[in-house]
């Protein structure tokens, strides 16, 4: 038992510092290239760190010379795993060779199970940015190459149009999902162009352009426009705009809207947005193609015109709004 | 049987409208925080529908002194009681609403903050 103790304590403090040695052994071996020779025990380890362990443990020794020396190493130095681990810390800087074959040994020495758990838990978190993304990169690399290297090579030279290579009508063989990736998109740009660009499919109104009028008000100028644009009343814009922004106004002769109140084009526009948001799209297809109607019962409803979908949205409420100055206070 | 009967009339959707549709108005309540302008630069920020369960004097009191802004309580006739602060507060009394800690820890989907 103590023994036993002792050993996984000293595990632990190799732990720590196996982790940082076998990162400087992996770039020092990295430089050297020595040939990669996957060992069972590898193999082992790189089934921890994922499912796929074959590619992964012939990638880890394609990459890190020092992963498939170590792996060598390991099963011949099991009993003496211990010690060595101890001290490759102080070796690791000395010679790039041995100290690969000192790390390799300590994880195979230590039991396998757990100190593999141990190791891939490091191996992860520190190197999370370089090994770890390297790693992956072999392996996905390993995968294709090893795996469908045949099958691979057919289908970048098919092409989907033509009914060539693996895209044959009679092709058996199974297509790799890249290239079944790659032509969706491309078809899919090709004939629905508007599904294709999802995600930021902007609605594009023009600016709201805003002057000051004296000093206290501000005239936007093109309501009219982006209410044409929006395909909304003017007065229900107005109305929400006054309610947002909390004061009043009125429209000028040549259909310009004065808002009481000093007001930048940003401000309007964070305001035209969340109209935009609330009373013009589909909630259900985002498509800014729709009518706004009062239906039964005073309620205002919005129906898509792409999609048919109809949802009720609020009316417009102005909320509280404190009295400001002394001539409202009179009025009231 | 007379604990049915009893039941039926807590549940009875004909008897008294008032009880049920308050209590739905109270799920879709929303907090509604405003802003005002002022003259000049200044602003006011107006706080209003925070639930009656709270202590609006002692939410006051803890808000102007977390803000540095001085602030009343109005009692309105149509919207209940407004807090109403001075200065632009709105992102401030929104995390202040929606903290578990040392706030109102409110869910964040009732509070809709307005203006620019």
């Amino acid at each position: 038992m103590s023994t036993e103790e002792l050993s996984l304590q000293r595990r632990a403090s190799r732990k720590s510092v196996a982790f940082t040695d076998e990162k400087l052994v992996v770039d020092a071996d990295g430089s050297v290239t020595m040939v990669a020779s996957p060992n069972d025990d590898t193999k082992e380890t790189a089934m921890s760190h994922t499912p796929r362990t074959p590619p992964l443990s012939a990638a880890l020794g394609a990459f890190t010379d020092a992963a498939s020396q170590a792996p060598a190493a390991a099963p011949a130095e099991d009993a003496d795993g211990l010690d060595l681990r101890l001290m490759k810390k102080k070796k690791k800087a000395k010679v790039g060779t041995a100290e690969g074959d000192d790390e390799a040994a300590a994880p195979v020495a230590g039991e396998e199970g757990i100190d593999l758990l141990l190791k891939k838990k490091k191996k992860k978190v520190p190197k999370d940015n370089d090994d770890f993304a390297r790693k992956l990169e072999k392996l996905n690399i390993e995968g294709k190459a090893g795996e469908e290297a045949a099958p691979e090579s057919e289908e970048q030279e098919g092409d989907w149009e033509k009914g060539t290579g693996i895209f044959k009508h009679d092709e058996t063989s199974t297509i790799n999902y890249s290239p079944l990736l790659s032509r969706f998109f491309a078809l899919l740009s090709q004939k629905n162009p508007d599904h294709a660009s999802t995600g930021t499919r902007s609605y594009k109104i023009p600016p709201p352009q805003c002057l000051r009028e004296g000093n206290k008000k501000t005239i936007f100028a093109n309501l009219a426009e982006i209410c044409k644009r929006m395909k909304r009343a003017d007065e229900h814009v107005t109305a929400y705009l006054f309610a947002e922004l909390g004061t009043s106004g009125s429209v000028d002769g040549s259909r310009r809207l004065v808002i009481k109140g000093r007001f930048q084009q940003k401000q309007i526009e964070n305001v035209l947005r969340t109209y935009i948001i609330e009373y013009v799209t589909c909630k259900t297809c985002r498509s800014p193609n729709t009518e706004l109607s009062k239906g039964e019962n005073r309620l205002y409803f919005i129906t898509c015109n792409s999609c048919g979908s109809r949802r009720s949205v609020q009316a417009i409420k102005t909320g509280f709004s404190a009295q400001v100055g002394k001539r409202r206070k009179n009025k009231a | 049987m007379s604990t049915e009967i009893e039941n039926l009339k807590t549940y009875d959707p004909f008897a008294e409208a008032d009880e049920d549709s308050g209590k739905t108005k109270q799920t879709q309540e929303y907090i509604h925080i405003r802003i005002q302008q002022r003259n000049g630069r200044k602003t006011l920020t107006t706080v209003q529908g925070i639930p009656s369960k709270f202590d609006h004097k002692k939410i006051l009191k803890v808000v102007k002194k977390e803000f540095a802004c001085n602030g009343t309580i109005i009692s309105d006739t149509e919207m209940g009681e407004v807090i109403q602060l001075q200065g632009d507060q709105r992102t401030k009394i929104k995390e202040f609403l929606t903290d578990k800690e040392n706030g109102l820890g409110l869910d964040d989907k009732t509070i809709k903050v307005h203006g620019f």
